[in-house]
């Protein structure tokens, strides 16, 4: 089952540098791989990582077959307004992952 | 590379031999890369936190003829599988076999919720392993039933004795020269804290049987059958060594 875990501070005082945190379950089957019958694995990886806050793109990172499996990302953003932050996961075969999490800053 | 590293300890002198002393028992968390030590620390960046959900999932999901859940009969994991992992591999006085965790719970998917049993290494077993065994986070292990002394027996015998092509045995390694280097990587105690384990060499969750088995066929040996009395004698063994450690599932491993 596709999950992510997100770690967003859940207050924050407007101008705050906050860390976001965030994991997401995936093998990023890298295509290079060789299964028991000899056949190639297809190539099965996450492309791209956005996190999008009260809508705007602060955030956004490209994969390759070179990352490891269950990729774990941490960065930081301005808490400048209450709001939320969406992440979205998209990849190889249709794989799309949206999530949410609201922040109050004050 | 490998083969090199493994002549160079072996010919150096050894540094312990024997059993390793009560209070220089400890577990391998301490010697991995302070980030591995901080991955496994936080539930938000270990992976094996996945394994841990979908097996609550499992927990509460109705399963084969008897159309129970684990729920069902045991209620919230949180309270009835507490300590539990601590105190496996356990004596089953209905059948007189010693069973490790993930026999145990095959034992009530067959018996219990009428369902096939699931597979060693099978994703839904090491969920509801992981799941199960992260109720005994911070349990020291403690295994003090008596009727498991013959398994214990066994396993000390199986970890004691040579084996392989390499001639060697498990002791050599982890009791005569833990501490030191064999290629890249540190020879740990081998202590069965932090099992299942998230290994970033397997890019997944595995069980202790799985880590036995890359041990042995490190040393050229043949790997036991998974589910095998023997590699159960051996967990025994691993427990009873490592007793008063504390449980530290689901861990983290390079
Ligand atoms: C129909 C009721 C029932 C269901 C369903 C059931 N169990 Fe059990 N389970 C039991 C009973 C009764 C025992 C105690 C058996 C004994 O002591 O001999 C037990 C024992 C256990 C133990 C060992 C506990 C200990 O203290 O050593 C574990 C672990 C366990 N069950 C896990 C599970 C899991 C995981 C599931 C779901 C896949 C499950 N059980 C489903 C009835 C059930
Ligand atoms: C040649 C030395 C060597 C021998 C022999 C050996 N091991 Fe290991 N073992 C290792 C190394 C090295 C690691 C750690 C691997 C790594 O991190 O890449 C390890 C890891 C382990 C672990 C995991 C410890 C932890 O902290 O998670 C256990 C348990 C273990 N071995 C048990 C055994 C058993 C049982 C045997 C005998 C069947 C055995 N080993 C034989 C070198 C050895």
């Amino acid at each position: 089952m596709a999950r992510a875990l997100i770690n967003v501070p859940p207050k924050a005082k407007v101008g705050d540098i906050i860390e976001i945190k965030t994991l997401v379950s995936h093998p990023m089957e890298t295509g290079y791989r060789v299964g028991l019958g000899g056949e190639i694995l297809p190539r099965n990886i996450i492309q791209t990582f956005t996190c999008a806050y009260n809508g705007e793109e602060i955030y956004r990172a490209e994969f390759s077959p070179a990352v490891a499996a269950n990729p774990y990302l941490a960065f930081h953003t301005l808490a400048m307004e209450t709001g939320t932050l969406e992440f979205r996961w998209t990849g190889d075969n249709d794989f799309l992952l949206v999530e949410t999490a609201s922040i109050t800053v004050e | 590379m490998r083969a090199l590293a493994l002549a160079l300890l072996l010919v150096a002198p050894l540094a312990q031999a024997g059993e390793i002393p009560a209070a220089e028992r400890r577990s391998d968390t301490v010697t991995m890369s302070a980030e591995l030590r901080a991955m496994q620390a936080d539930d938000m960046a270990n992976p094996a936190s996945f394994w841990a959900l979908d097996g609550q999932t499992l927990w509460d999901a109705k399963a084969g003829t008897s159309g129970k859940s684990c729920a069902d009969c045991h209620g919230d994991a949180q309270a009835s599988m507490k300590g539990v992992a601590a105190r496996y591999p356990a004596f089953d006085g209905a059948t007189g076999r010693v069973l490790d965790l993930e026999a145990r719970i095959n034992q009530c998917r067959t018996d219990r919720q009428g369902a096939p049993p699931l597979a060693m290494e099978s994703r839904e077993l090491l969920d509801l392993t992981t799941y199960v065994g992260l109720q005994s986070r911070g349990a020291p292990i403690s295994s003090s039933d008596p009727r498991l002394a013959p398994a214990i027996e066994t396993g000390r015998q199986l970890f004691s004795a040579r084996q392989g092509q390499l001639n060697l045995s498990c002791a050599i390694c982890h009791d005569d020269n833990w501490g030191r280097k064999l290629g890249g990587a540190t020879v740990p105690q081998a202590h069965p804290t932090g099992y299942p384990i998230y290994r970033l060499e397997w890019q997944s969750v595995g069980s202790l049987q799985r880590r036995l088995r890359n041990c042995m066929v490190g040393m050229r040996a043949e790997p036991y059958p998974f589910g095998s009395d023997a590699y159960i004698a051996l967990e025994a063994f691993l427990m009873f060594r490592a007793k008063g450690l504390p449980m530290e599932t689901p861990a983290v491993r390079p």
